[in-house]
């Protein structure tokens, strides 16, 4: 079953509009999951990872309700029919 | 004043995105304005006025919730275009450029400034945009942090690291001031290709003779009081550096303590500041006269522990004879209770004569002088904490073979939203 991103509203701009990517691969890991959206999607990626692929500081990102700062961050294991959501961090000023 | 737009709050977001692109539309510039680009934390904001500079328009936000940390206005070769960085605390930064005087922004699809993996470093700030010479108006530089420099030879649509300065020996032994660890200032030389000249905080002044290949330290004579050694070959933290463009050997810089002077292109440096009428010699801009090589404008702080005015009273100081004296200016400026600080690119002067001099502080407050610093208006107050003021005298656009944009960044939507 494919795994399911969703995007944050600001997001939705670098993925032609739409809040959600439906992955037409089966990715293994988180990583793997954010590599095949930025194929897709690369304005999407490079906002959530910098250039040395890490997550960007103030960016969550979740596998249901998990947060992969407590699971093994991008090598965190997908299930399948997995729901991958990226969140801006409640950070600012 | 009269304002061309105010924030709107508490308005559904549709509502408000219209009502900001009605009052953009509204923000006309008109050929011989002198237009003020001014960045804050929280978004940019563009004024305008006739040449007599007496009356002000504005329209802002742009990029709302995103910090402007550098803005530049570029003229060479019959275009009018604006640039700006914009950083988003969460989706990291880009480069974006307007071509019809902030109507309309790029809106880069990915990131146009990156570190390449080999380097192992990651973007955290674009700090400045430095068009290049006048003869190469291809040619554009973005100073960043961590501290290095880019290089775009096509009008700004693709950049590359500058790996000489990238690959120096000293490069690992900077070290990050309270701002980070920023390249702010790049100053190409317009009578050699070959020399370009760059500050870093900390880090000091390095220049290259050979195009950006290679690059040496250029801070003798430059004190360094937060260090063991009175005058190493680098550590200098230099908050700003300027040069004129018709005397591109001499500069000047404000220091982390200190106002220097070189008139050898950086090999020496003489202090001009303390005990020259400055009554501090700590501060951060520093602005060069538009027309006197010998004229500088600097706005000095009481000191690093207490980064205000001394005596609380805003005061802008400048000097005509190249540093030999200081004359402090304070009409119109808050002379009671004026805890202000300004920030290194915060201040600047636009080309018209007499030279308009402009500067931010971190309070939101806009000021303004139209007689070269003599006296001063609040221009604006409530603003974001401001980072960036660029002031610029706009022409007649030009239609030039080689002016660049049409075919570059493709212009996605009005940049009225952030990310």
């Amino acid at each position: 079953m494919p795994v399911t991103v969703h995007l944050p509203g600001p997001l939705s701009a670098y993925a032609g509009g739409v809040s959600r990517v439906v992955l037409d691969v089966a990715p293994a890991s988180v990583g793997d999951a954010l590599a095949a959206l930025g194929t897709r999607h690369p304005g999407v990626r490079d906002r959530v990872l910098d250039e040395q692929g890490r997550v960007r500081p103030h960016v969550n990102v979740f596998v249901g309700k998990q947060s992969i700062r407590y699971s093994g961050g991008l090598a965190t294991p997908l299930p399948q029919s997995a729901d991958l959501f990226i969140l801006p961090a409640v950070s600012g000023g | 004043m009269e304002l061309a737009d105010r924030p709107l709050r508490r308005t559904p977001e549709k509502r408000k995105l219209r009502a900001v692109a009605r009052a953009a539309a509204a923000f006309k510039v008109l050929d011989g304005d002198v237009l003020l680009m001014v960045g804050t934390l929280k978004g940019a904001f563009l004024l305008r006025a006739r040449p007599a500079r007496s009356r002000w328009t504005m329209t802002g936000p742009l990029f709302p919730g995103t910090a402007v940390y550098a803005v530049a206005y570029d003229d060479r070769s019959g275009r009018r275009r604006l640039w700006a960085s914009t950083s988003s605390m969460h989706w990291g930064a880009v480069l974006r450029h307007s071509d019809d005087l902030g109507r309309t922004w790029t809106d880069p699809q990915t990131p146009n400034v990156k570190f390449p993996e080999s380097s192992g470093a990651a973007l955290r700030q674009i700090w400045q945009i430095q068009p290049g010479r006048a003869d190469e108006p291809e040619t554009l530089y973005c100073g960043v942090e961590p501290a290095a420099l880019f290089e775009s030879r096509d009008g700004g649509e693709t950049w590359a690291l500058v790996q000489g300065l990238w690959d120096h020996p000293h490069r690992p032994r900077w070290e990050p001031g309270n701002g980070g660890l920023c390249l702010h200032t790049i100053l190409p030389d317009p009578a050699d290709r070959d020399r370009l000249i760059i500050a870093t905080s900390t880090g000091g002044v390095y220049r290259s003779e050979d195009g950006g290949r290679s690059w040496s330290a250029r801070n003798r004579g430059i004190r360094t009081p937060f260090l063991p050694e009175a005058y190493p070959e680098f550590g200098q933290c230099v908050h700003k550096m300027v040069q004129h463009p018709s005397r591109p050997g001499r500069l000047f810089l404000q220091h982390h303590f200190g106002i220097y002077r070189s008139d050898d292109a950086g090999d020496s440096w003489q202090d001009v500041g303390k005990g020259r009428g400055v009554p501090s010699d700590f501060g951060f801009p520093m602005v060069a006269h538009p027309h006197d090589p010998d004229s500088v404008y600097v706005l000095p702080l009481q000191s690093d522990e207490f980064r205000c005015p001394p005596e609380a009273k805003l005061r802008v100081y400048r000097t005509r004879d190249a540093g030999a004296s200081w004359k402090g200016f304070a009409r119109g400026l808050p002379q009671k209770h004026a805890f202000e600080t300004v920030l290194r690119d915060a201040m600047a002067a636009d080309s018209a004569r007499p030279a308009g001099v402009y500067f931010g502080t971190r309070s939101g407050k806009l000021f303004a002088s139209r007689d070269e610093g003599a006296s001063w208006a609040c221009i604006l107050d409530g603003l974001p904490p401001i980072v960036s003021v660029r002031a610029a005298v706009v022409t007649a656009a030009r239609r030039s073979a080689s002016a660049p944009g049409r075919r570059q960044l493709r212009v996605r939507r009005a940049a009225r939203r952030g990310y």
